[in-house]
């Protein structure tokens, strides 16, 4: 029943992050695996609607990696790594240009190259697009580029443990989705990126694939995660019908000139601009949607951070100003020609009008937030995205660091590119100084083998649907947008009793292609981390950007020296406060004022008046 | 059965038809009732049924928002996106049916195999692109991306390689054609504008352009509503006449000694207009 390949390098998860990393590790002349849990192609990365952020200046000269760093770490609340951080706005450019050498078609500026548009949090019009379908231009990208170099994709393939050998990976078990078949590839190096861990809540943007698998893998073979309090939900989810409750509104509505209103129909986003960002934000709708125009206006507060808006709604919501089905109004149709609409915001004409019989050029949509993001997840060298655990390595969701305590829109696409190349590049590094693959302990692929093997033989047993439902309520309603003392408690106290069902859990028919199996499998991870966030949760006694704490409304300057760690020891989660790394004063300069105008000089800047677009 | 009546503690049920088994000899359909909801698409109605009632039922899927094309099957005899199929969409008081696509094999229930596809991606050469500019940029402009961004819509649902009758009807062609999913990718490359390679000869030599016969099924079924037939598939069509049908052609390298480019065979380089 099992198979067994060697490689020097596997990549788990075929998103942006997987696939690049997969693409660098096989140009560095690595024997490369690419494994995915669907079919070629269908990753999450698909979703992503708004774009790429990157500071290819190619609209606003002002723009440049300085101000990108400042836009992550002021939108990270001064949690994120300020090294990767740095990396990333540096890198990001590169990483789109290489998108276009591999064939993929941004939308253009009048004078032919890559648009920018407009996003939460950065200060500039920055993200390159494809109307709202940018996430599918970048799979659709990396895909071709990775088929055209010949690497091996193992698809349906579902990662469920990685094996050690005295201190460093050795490779990974798992089962074939179609055949149910246990495989085992022995590596000298791995690449997780398996993405997030939404689907253990009830009201998500995430698809099924998103069980926090690679951050239990990770933690169970002894690597840190930190950050797990952070998840991010994104301000603006369909709300109604019930069926598509969840499914992502792009930011882009807002970029292009959407509007937030409460049922009053007062834009109520003027009375949630926080003291941090007062000095950047528009007060009065006027200078607000000048903006759009003119960056010499303070951005729009419907575009401050996602964790802000999100808040905001919630409130809004919690004190009756909602809309009719529990949501806010998010309106285009009044603010923007039905033309520009159905063309910068296809899908999201069609999806509403598909799915909820609403026509976004003439109707506002009804909006609330939708859990969307894990910042938290595996601790990485920020060069190198190494891990804690010798030859693994993370990139991507499920690697934490880059977006502190809160992500920027368009920052996770530049993420999977930054660091899945230098995931990639690192791992094929390391694997190229191992001349040996390691051993695989022949007793831990058996023990995986075998608890493969356990829900279907249980003749009666707990419902795996029964427990994720039981899950997602819990984490809904008790790990939500606003968080108190005495719910994370219940939580975790629920979390353990649902933990003791899981042990029971029974699934009905045989291995090939069966989905309740899979479930009763994927409950462990989903589990694990949602205590991991729980936990973290309980622990950082602030508010501070996707983690607000109801009992500690405020940010303390304390804990913004710290981030908070989980381990697994001894079968248990162990967490730990341990301190960030010191940013080097010239770029807590840049965080701390206004960054400085680019003061290089180009061709195109001479025909470009300062505070315009291009 | 009816459709949606109330049976349900007042919730109102929905009744569907699901095609289950391993293969298509001894596989049929069984029938389910489940409570449904307000706005309910065909792939939340599979949802329940596994929750409730089968839950080794095979379907695959992703985003549940039209975006990764995974959950393709054929409702009520048309291909449809489970996801984005309303059931209210769907004639009331009958039962919804729904059945694996029919041009690949059965994994399982929904499941079908879709490795042909995958395998004809390999086929197709890559994006080759031209120089940079002087300035070191790439410059296109959104005019030409236009026509090819139509293209990149495509989510590869493989439901026009699905009704597709050169290969719905037989199995025996797979190998000789590559479908509309496929036309549209080389239709994409050929109107590339920063491309260089050349793949009309392969397009009519080893993808099958010539087997279709412009039916526009394929048209029909695209849930990005992307012109197949008109604006990819009839384009090159053309633009193989253009290659090696058109007689001035023929007459031109009779004269001159020339013969038609070969597979992968460069165009002559022509002077920059740039």
């Amino acid at each position: 029943m099992s198979a067994n390949y060697t490689f020097d390098v596997v990549v788990i998860g075929a998103g942006g992050a997987g696939i690049r990393a997969a693409i660098e590790a096989h140009l560095q002349g690595a024997r490369t695996a690419l494994v995915c849990k669907s079919l070629f192609g269908k990753a999450h990365t698909v979703m992503a609607e708004g774009g790429i952020a990157a500071a290819l200046r190619n609209v606003w000269k002002e723009d440049g990696w300085d101000v990108h760093f400042r836009d992550t770490m002021r939108g990270g609340k001064l949690l994120s790594n300020w090294r990767m951080a740095q990396l990333h706005a540096q890198e990001a450019p590169d990483r789109v240009l290489e998108l276009e050498e591999w064939g993929a078609m941004f939308d253009r500026t009048a004078d032919g190259l890559i648009l920018q548009r407009d996003f939460g949090g950065h200060r500039y019009a920055r993200l390159a697009h494809v109307g709202d379908r940018t996430g599918l231009e970048m799979i659709r990208t990396l895909q071709q580029k990775a088929v055209a170099l010949g690497i091996e994709v193992l698809m349906e393939c579902t990662i469920q443990r990685l094996l050690v050998d005295d201190g460093r990976v050795a490779g990974c078990v798992g089962y074939w989705r179609q055949t149910g078949e246990t495989v085992t590839l022995r590596a000298k190096a791995v690449v997780l990126a398996t993405g997030g861990l939404g689907k253990a809540w009830r009201i998500t943007s995430n698809s099924w694939e998103y069980t926090g698998d690679g951050m239990a893998m990770a933690l169970e073979a002894g690597a840190d995660l930190i950050d797990m309090e952070f998840v991010q939900f994104h301000p603006t989810g369909m709300v109604w019908p019930p069926s598509v409750r969840g499914i992502l509104v792009t930011e882009g509505v807002r970029g292009d000139g959407g509007t937030l209103r409460n049922s009053t129909g007062e834009r109520f986003m003027f009375r949630y601009i926080p003291e941090f960002f007062r000095a950047e934000t528009a007060d009065t709708e006027a200078e607000a949607d000048a903006w759009y125009e003119d960056k010499k206006n303070r951005r729009t507060p419907d575009l401050l951070p996602r964790d802000e808006v999100a808040r905001a709604i919630h409130a809004e919501v919690r004190a009756g100003r909602g809309s009719p089905h529990g949501g806010v109004f998010l309106d285009i149709a009044s603010r923007r020609p039905a033309e520009y609409i159905k063309r910068r915001l296809p899908s999201m004409y069609h999806q509403f009008k598909e799915l909820a019989d609403i026509d976004i050029t003439k109707d506002a949509m009804e909006v609330g937030p939708t859990c969307h993001y894990a910042m938290g997840g595996i601790r990485v060298d920020a060069d190198t995205a190494a891990t804690t655990l010798e030859g693994l390595y993370a990139a991507g969701e499920v690697a934490a660091g880059l977006h502190g305590a809160n992500r920027l829109g368009g920052n996770s696409l530049s993420d999977l590119l930054v660091f899945g190349r230098r995931a990639g590049l690192y791992a094929a590094e390391y694997a190229k100084g191992r001349p040996k693959q390691a051993a695989v302990d022949r007793a831990a692929v058996e023990a995986a083998s075998r608890r493969l093997a356990e829900p279907l033989e249980r003749k009666t047993g707990e419902d795996p649907y029964a427990i994720h439902a039981d899950l997602q309520e819990v984490m809904h309603t008790l790990v939500g947008i606003i968080r108190t003392q005495a719910d994370l408690d219940e939580a975790l106290i629920r979390i353990a009793a649902l933990r003791e069902r899981q042990t029971r859990v029974a699934a009905w028919g045989n291995r090939r292609y069966n989905p309740g199996w899979n479930l009763s499998l994927d409950l462990e991870a989903m589990l694990t981390v949602s205590e991991a966030v729980a936990r973290s949760a309980a622990m950082r006694t602030e508010s501070r950007g996707g983690h607000t704490r109801d009992d500690f409304p405020k940010p303390d300057p304390e804990w913004a020296k710290v981030n908070v760690v989980t381990r697994k020891r001894d079968g248990r989660l162990e967490l730990a406060k341990e301190p960030l790394s010191e940013m080097p004063p010239e770029l807590r300069d840049l965080v701390g004022e206004q960054a400085k105008p680019h003061a290089e000089s180009t061709d195109m800047e001479a025909t470009v008046p300062a505070g315009k677009p291009v | 059965m009816t459709a949606r009546s109330g049976s349900n503690g007042g919730a109102r049920d929905v009744t569907v038809r699901v095609w289950r088994g391993e293969d298509r000899a001894s596989g049929g359909f069984v029938q389910y009732d489940v409570p449904a909801d307000p706005g309910m698409v065909v792939l939340d109605v599979m949802f329940r049924v596994q929750a409730l009632r089968a839950p080794d039922l095979a379907v695959r899927w992703n985003c549940k928002a039209g975006k990764c094309g995974s959950c393709s099957a054929e409702i009520n005899g048309r291909p449809k996106l489970m996801c984005m199929t309303r059931v209210s969409s769907l004639p009331e008081g009958e039962p919804i049916t729904i059945a694996p696509m029919a041009t690949f094999p059965v994994i399982k229930d929904l499941v079908t195999d879709v490795s042909y596809n995958y395998e004809k991606a390999k086929t197709i050469p890559a994006f080759r692109p031209a120089p940079l500019e002087p300035d070191g940029t790439r410059r296109m402009y959104q005019e030409e991306v236009d026509r090819v961004q139509e293209f990149r819509k495509c989510i590869e649902c493989f439901m026009c390689q699905n009704v597709c009758h050169v290969i719905r009807d037989h199995e025996e062609n797979k190998e000789a054609f590559s479908g509309p999913r496929f036309f549209v990718r080389l239709a994409e490359l050929e109107m590339h504008p920063l491309d260089t390679h050349d793949r009309i000869e392969l397009t009519r030599a080893k993808h099958g352009l010539g087997f279709c016969n412009i039916t526009k099924c394929c048209t029909e079924v695209c849930p990005e509503s992307i012109h197949i037939t008109d604006n990819a598939i009839i384009p090159l069509k053309e633009r193989v006449v253009t290659e090696f049908y058109d007689p001035l052609a023929w007459a031109k390298r009779r004269l001159f000694g020339q013969r038609p480019r070969q597979l992968g065979e460069k165009e002559p380089a022509a002077p920059s207009d740039r």
